[in-house]
């Protein structure tokens, strides 16, 4: 085995979408200022140059029209990467993803598939107000015909851009925003791809299972240390996929732990904690020893203020006292 | 002072398992309440008080496992005064399985929840904890809830560390409720006692019970649904006139002697799902209408498939009814279920070849079949109840 070495998440991105371009003529990358600006958070800076703009393709701020033209590049044999500024701008392309890329396949009974790649950027953090900081993964997972996924990690972020373009049919890649920054390592392998089909256990315990994804995961770690001055050592499960989702590594968790935490930073309303929450009850009531616990965001839009925003997104102290709950503490 | 204790509830219990108090020191009794659940190879059997008065102290907590006999609780007379303090209990020494009836008072072996967090109703407990103490044969009601009012799995794995350590395996997974096995063990007690100590003899007529179907669909046709009738309540109602006329079939034999009931009980023979059985009494039958009888199977035969019964419902019989009804046999023959002298089995009612009137007809027909004691009835006593059973079946409309 190799050995490892440190980069940010962003840095892994840009190294997913250059290995991605450099190993396959028929993918390019297209979006709002993804060429000299290099993309709204740096992802494909330098792309250009290295690729010319025939691959790295600046698009008009139309994301509906440009995530159309993606799904009709896919159609036609490329490999098309889009990239979305955030996820809230998203909801202007739903008819592209919805209505079209994720139901070409099953109304052409078969003839048809939609190769396409869509990157978008998630998630509260950054003071960027309502507009630019929902967390609305959950509605995406909603959708069949549709294999969403939210790299966690350094390493994810790396090597799941490739295996999503070897999909037949529509990925989307969640990138929460404040991710980009963080450091992580990832192998020196050549081969860096990842599968796109298990959760993770990212730390393991025997008290609780704090089921997570994308940032959230850090907040998580965040609160089992805390715990585990405690004394509580809780595992923690990274979803990575959240369409579909893998239930088997959340329920054999929870036939060890009894006790399940939820950490989602959608809204608890009709959420994806809501989801898993439903299925842990159907699939491992049996092996219940508390209700199931949800660490979500504050059905409000997402404040401006840096206190107020915080106020309103899973914290910490919040997941660590939610697991403390499920133990009756 | 009355001493409440673990009742008797048939011939082949020998002790029980106090599950709940549904009354608390100081509250008034009067009789019929029902104040204790207790868990025997029944099922759990509400236990019925038979004296008014209040509930003085509890003896025995719930979980423990106790001889008949045993004081439950001691009951305060209308008038009498509160007992004075408690005698220091030797609550060190963990409680034996099944005490001494002279024990002192035995203890849980965790400190019960103080009373003002105790859970009302159905007790708090979590899914995987009601499994684990299922698997480790752990009675759930003796398991001290935490302060939350919650038993959980921390409680139940507490408890099987408290659990004696005898080295013996933990008893087979119970729960509260029907034990099949156990019933079985104690249906194999009462029927070996039955066959080897009663010299049986039996007694069979069939008789025509055209009138009553017919009776039956008449009346039924006018009735709303959830009144109608059902064929075992005519047929209780007149078994037990007949056993009335009959009182040399109705009642117990204790110490070597036959002791008549003065009140007919009727025991009615009860298939449970999976293969137990049970007759619970159904009281002073030939006293009530129709619709009583009705009422009362309607309620009792659903506890007893539930082992929910009440004690009075397992100690009372006087005589029981087994009844094949829905089913295509002919005839039972019926063993007695001590201290009880006489069991009456009917085979299913069957369309068959019948002279009515002098002239050959198909009718419907039933073949009852007594089962007397020998050492207190004859077959006499056994053809005369037939006989006014006969006679009582051709005028449903009097019952």
């Amino acid at each position: 085995m190799s050995g490892t070495r440190r980069i940010t998440y962003r840095e892994a991105v840009r190294e997913a979408l250059r290995e991605a371009l450099t190993r396959d003529d028929r993918v390019f990358l297209m979006g709002e200022d993804v060429g000299a600006y290099g993309g709204a958070y740096a992802c494909s800076l330098g792309l250009l140059d290295e690729f010319g703009d025939d691959r790295i393709r600046n698009t008009p701020l139309a994301e509906s029209g440009f995530t159309g033209a993606g799904i009709g590049a896919a159609l036609g044999g490329m490999r098309p990467i889009v990239e979305i500024m955030t996820i809230n701008f998203s909801l202007l392309a739903l008819d592209q993803i919805v209505n079209n890329a994720a139901t070409i396949r099953h109304m052409s009974g078969g003839q048809f598939s939609v190769p396409l790649v869509i990157r978008m950027a998630t998630g509260a953090g950054r003071q960027l107000a309502a507009q630019h900081s929902h967390s609305l993964e959950g509605w995406f997972a909603h959708v069949p015909g549709l294999r969403v996924v939210a790299p966690a990690t350094v390493a994810d972020a790396r090597g799941m851009l490739w295996t999503a373009l070897q999909d037949p049919d529509p990925v989307v890649i969640m990138e929460h925003a404040t991710l980009y920054n963080e450091e992580g390592d990832v192998p020196e392998d050549e081969d860096l791809a990842v599968d796109l089909d298990r959760a993770a256990i990212r730390r393991a315990g025997d008290a609780a299972t704090i089921v997570t994804y994308s940032a959230n995961l850090k907040k998580a770690l965040a609160a089992t240390d805390e715990l585990a001055g405690e004394g509580i050592e809780c595992e923690i499960i990274d979803l990575r996929s959240l369409r579909p989702l893998d239930d088997q590594t959340i329920m054999t968790s929870i036939a060890k732990t009894h006790r399940a935490v939820i950490v989602d930073e959608g809204w608890r309303s009709g959420s994806l904690a809501a989801e898993i929450s439903a299925r842990i009850q159907e699939q491992a009531f049996y092996e219940l020893d508390a209700p199931v616990e949800r660490v979500c965001s504050v059905e409000v839009p997402i404040p401006y203020p840096q206190h107020l925003e915080q106020a309103a997104i899973p914290q910490p102290h919040a997941i660590a006292a939610a697991v403390r709950k499920t133990l009756r503490r | 002072m009355i001493q409440f204790r673990m009742p008797s509830l048939g011939a082949d219990m020998d002790a029980g398992t106090l599950v709940e108090w549904y009354r608390k020191p100081g509250d008034q009794v009067s009789h019929g309440d029902i104040i204790a659940l207790v868990e025997t190879q029944k099922g759990a059997i509400e236990i019925e008080v038979f004296n008014d008065g209040t509930l003085d102290r509890i003896e025995v907590e719930p979980g423990h496992k106790v001889p008949v006999g045993t004081v439950l609780a001691t009951i305060r007379e209308p008038g009498e005064a509160a007992s004075t303090a408690l005698e220091p209990a030797a609550a060190a020494a963990p409680a034996p399985e099944v005490a001494p009836p002279t024990a002192p008072r035995p203890r849980p072996t965790a400190a019960p929840p103080p009373p003002a967090e105790r859970v009302e109703g159905r007790a708090k407990v979590t899914p995987v904890a009601r499994r684990r103490a299922a698997e480790a044969g752990i009675d759930l009601a003796a398991v001290a809830a935490g302060p939350d009012g919650v038993v959980g799995l921390a409680e139940v794995e507490a408890a099987r560390r408290a659990a004696p350590e005898t080295g013996a395996p933990a008893a087979a997974p119970r729960r509260i409720g029907i034990d099949l096995g156990e019933m079985r063990k104690a249906i194999a007690a009462a029927m070996s006692r039955s066959h080897r100590d009663i010299p049986h003899y039996w007694v069979s007529q069939t008789i025509d019970v055209t009138p009553l179907f017919d009776w039956l669909e008449a009346e039924n046709a006018r009735r709303p649904v959830a009144s109608r009738l059902l064929y075992a309540a005519p047929l209780a109602k007149a078994m037990a006139l007949a056993l009335k006329e009959t009182p040399q079939l109705n009642g117990h034999f204790v110490d070597d002697a036959f002791v008549p009931a003065g009140a007919v009980h009727l025991g009615v023979a009860t298939a449970l799902r999976g293969g137990g059985l049970v007759a619970p009494a159904l009281h002073e039958v030939d006293t009530l209408s129709l619709d009583a009888v009705m009422a009362g199977l309607g309620d009792m035969i659903p506890r007893a498939r539930s082992g929910r019964l009440r004690s009075s419902e397992l100690t009372d019989a006087t005589a029981t009814l087994s009844n094949l009804g829905e089913g295509t046999s002919d005839a039972i023959m019926p063993l007695i279920y001590p201290p009880q002298v006489a069991i009456i089995g009917c085979g299913a009612a069957a369309l068959r070849p019948w002279v009515a009137d002098g002239v050959l007809a198909v009718r419907r027909v039933i073949t009852v079949t007594v089962a007397g004691d020998h050492r207190v009835s004859d077959g006499r006593s056994a053809s005369r109840f037939l006989t006014r059973l006969d006679a009582l079946l051709q005028a449903p409309e009097a019952l």
